[in-house]
């Protein structure tokens, strides 16, 4: 069957495995010389996909959960939609969520996905205690701190390419109630957002949404979101049980919309609107719209047509995030190429070996492919990689070997570790082949 | 103490309709041939929704089983549903009669059976409801599986009557017509996609019918009309249709 990221691009010819057992799985691994592991395909470019795939959409179980903790056990392919549709209501969160609530806990152990918390809470990896996995020969081993430790970290960002994550064991965190006490402030340019930012660490989340097209000293225009779980005590007098939110989403929620209409003018206007409607007092909003805006419109990606799009997500260390960032956005607005989800986050350390995060700031943009973006990319790669920075491989569609090895500077051990557990060489996608992991 | 039953729990819409139940409170009994993915199903409901869960055996063609299969269950339900069918092979149900029969057995002889045993608990006790799982596959034959189709007719047909045998009692029994859903039993067909149904979107519609108190529930909701102008064409031209 055909089979396409988040992107839409590329299509490729699949055959595609739905095992619901380990066994199968084994059986699948055994006879099968190459492939790579699929959960939701929320990955933008080729990270899962190969010309055999294994989904883990099959093996969707909870398996063990702890009360008194909050530690949950459960099959790599459970989603973290049902997580929260679990949980929540019995006063659990997810201890890091990336912006759709549509993937597998496969998936996000094996892109050691981040929040907007990173720079409290790290990314996904920090929260696991261990998983289960099954190697190229058939073995299934437990990798955690303290046992298989080297495949521990080489798993945890590791795009799939060591071996199949069959169940993973992590903490959920407590809250109170599903709603997020959220502020908004406004920052004219990128230099006031950096600054905002550092004075507002102590919050749990934060992002901001910038107006790429925004030229000169508005460089950078941008909105900071913070937010922070709301306790009972905040909110509890409006509702019967703040932790249950039972009726569907509705567009009147209080967080902007999307617009996607791509060409400039609308874009620009869009901005302007987004920028304008801001209000900078405490408020309180549900959990889903604070998080998952874009999960609101399912299959928004579509929008792009056939052609397909990207997100183009860097990372800059900090010391020249502010000069870095500066040069891109400056590049960006100049080429007109607007880009109407741009994305701003502190990170705080690194976790696994091939992490996307580092200490700096990570900006996220959404782009049509096409030639014009293509060239656009190739020139900031070039930035990128002289502020020492890096790309996000689970965003990744198109990026050259050359490029990812000055960005991902553990990569040899990295490599030296694939190659101990996966001699044969049986787990690749599409990506590792173009960026050199074989 | 509210308990819903699922017979033929081994099907892909079990999970998600068993998940809606739970989510809502009651408590779940899965039963089919497959025991060991049902006792993997049931503890996880039970982990996600705190509720109990337990896997049970249960063959529909055994009819001999059906008492005390039924009598062994620690709480007697509030509700039944029966997702268990098959489809089997039409051209080995033409060849062989143990292929029919088993097919009949599995769609409308079992179900009489066991829902037979259930409906006299629930009209005795004035209570309850008995969802059956059909299939539009029953309002018209075609030769590409009419052996399944009419031992759909059959159920379909079966249901309505008791369905006026409970209505006194106050017992709900609600039948359901799916027209093409994306589970095992037909992987690897094509079908038309946008008139094709996920077993979550089939889940759904049954909750929600049900605690509606519906007498019956097309899913999706177009099929009542696709089905309704496709038993309008005369017989006369049907039978002269290549009708897969
Ligand atoms: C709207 C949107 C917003 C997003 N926001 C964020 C964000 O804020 N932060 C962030 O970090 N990411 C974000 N992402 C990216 C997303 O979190 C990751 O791509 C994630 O890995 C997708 O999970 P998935 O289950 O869809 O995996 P897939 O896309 O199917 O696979 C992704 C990678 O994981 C591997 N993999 C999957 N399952 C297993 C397994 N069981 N064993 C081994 N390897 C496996 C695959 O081989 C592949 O390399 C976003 C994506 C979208 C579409
Ligand atoms: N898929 C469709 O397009 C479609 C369309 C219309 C109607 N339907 C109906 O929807 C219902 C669910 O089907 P499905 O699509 O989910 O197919 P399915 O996945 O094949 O489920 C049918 C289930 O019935 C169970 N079953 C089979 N023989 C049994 C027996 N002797 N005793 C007890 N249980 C038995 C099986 O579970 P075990 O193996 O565990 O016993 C099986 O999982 C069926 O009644 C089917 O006829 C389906």
């Amino acid at each position: 069957m055909k089979v396409t990221g988040w992107g839409n691009y590329p299509v490729v010819e699949a055959t595609v495995h739905t095992p619901s057992t380990i066994d199968d799985v084994k059986k699948i691994i055994s006879s099968t010389d190459e492939l790579i592991a699929r959960g939701l395909g929320r990955s933008y470019g080729d990270s899962s996909l190969n010309h055999t795939i294994l989904s883990t959409l099959r093996l969707n179980h909870i398996l063990a959960f702890d009360e008194q903790t909050g530690t949950l056990t459960c099959e790599a392919g459970v989603s973290l939609a049902e997580i929260l549709d679990a949980f929540v209501p019995r006063g659990w969160f997810l201890p890091v969520t990336p912006g759709t609530k549509y993937v597998t806990v496969g998936g996000a152990v094996a892109s050691d996905i981040h929040g907007k918390n990173h720079h409290v809470s790290g990314s996904f990896s920090n929260h696991v205690h261990s998983f289960k996995m099954l190697l190229g020969d058939g073995t299934i081993v437990v990798c955690s701190r303290t046992e298989n430790v080297d495949l521990f970290w080489a798993t945890c960002g590791g795009m799939g390419l060591t071996g199949v994550i069959l169940e993973a064991t992590f903490s959920l965190i407590k809250i109170e109630t599903a709603y997020i006490r959220q502020r908004v402030i406004k920052a004219r340019n990128i230099d006031e957002a950096l600054d905002y930012f550092e004075e507002n660490q102590h919050w749990t989340y934060s992002v901001a949404w910038i107006d790429c097209l925004a030229k000169g000293d508005s460089l950078g225009r941008s909105a900071l979101i913070l937010g922070e779980h709301a306790t009972k005590d905040e909110v509890g007098y409006k509702y019967r049980d703040p932790l249950k939110i039972d009726r569907p989403f509705s567009a009147s929620v209080p967080f902007f919309f999307p617009d996607f209409v791509l060409n400039t003018y609308t874009i620009q206007v869009f901005n302007m609107v987004r920028y304008a409607s801001y209000f900078s007092r405490d408020s309180f909003v549900e959990y889903e719209p604070f998080f998952y805006p874009l999960d609101m419109i399912l299959d928004w990606n579509k929008i792009y047509g056939k052609r397909g799009f990207t997100q183009y997500q860097f990372v800059i260390p900090k010391k020249s995030s502010a000069e870095g960032l500066k040069t891109i956005l400056k590049r960006i607005s100049e080429s007109g190429e607007g880009s109407f989800l741009a994305v701003l986050k502190l990170f705080g350390k690194q976790e696994g070996i091939l992490s996307f995060p580092q200490e700096g700031y990570t900006l996220a943009l959404d782009f049509p492919l096409t030639q014009k973006s293509m060239n656009l990319f190739t020139e900031l790669d070039e930035i990128i990689t002289h502020f020492g920075g890096r790309l996000y491989l689970t965003k990744d569609v198109r990026m050259k070997k050359e490029i990812f090895e000055k960005g991902y500077e553990n990569l040899p051990r990295f490599m030296e570790i694939k190659r101990r557990h996966d001699p044969q060489k049986k787990f690749l996608s599409l990506q590792s082949r173009r960026i050199g992991i074989v | 103490m509210k308990y819903v039953l699922i017979l033929g729990a081994g099907s892909d819409i079990a999970r998600p309709l068993a998940f809606l139940y739970a989510k809502h409170g009651y408590n779940i009994y899965l039963a089919s041939r497959s025991y060991d993915q049902l006792v993997r199903d049931a503890h996880d409901i039970s982990l996600r929704f705190k509720v109990d869960a337990q896997a049970f055996k249960f063959d529909a063609a055994d009819v001999a089983s059906h008492q005390s299969f039924y009598d062994s269950l620690p709480y007697k339900p509030i509700g039944v549903i029966t997702l268990a069918g098959a489809l089997g092979d039409q051209k080995q149900s033409e060849q062989k009669f143990t292929d029919a029969k088993n097919v009949i057995d599995v769609n409308y002889t079992g179900l009489v059976s066991i829902i037979h045993i259930i409906a006299a608990d629930f009209e005795q006790r004035r209570e309850g409801f008995i969802v059956g799982v059909s299939s539009v596959a029953g309002e018209r034959g075609r030769k590409s599986n009419y052996v399944y189709a009419s031992a759909k007719a059959g159920f379909t047909t079966f249901l309505s009557g008791l369905r006026n045998r409970l209505h006194s009692a106050g017992v709900q029994v609600m039948t359901v017509h799916p027209g093409f859903v994306r589970t095992k039993m037909i992987e690897g067909r094509t079908t038309p996609g946008i008139i094709t149904a996920s077993a979550e979107d089939v889940a759904r519609d049954i909750f929600k019918a049900q605690q509606l108190g519906k007498d019956f529930v097309y899913s999706k909701w177009f099929w009542r009309f696709i089905m309704m102008a496709f038993t309008m064409i005369p017989e006369s031209i049907a039978k002269k249709l290549d009708l897969k």
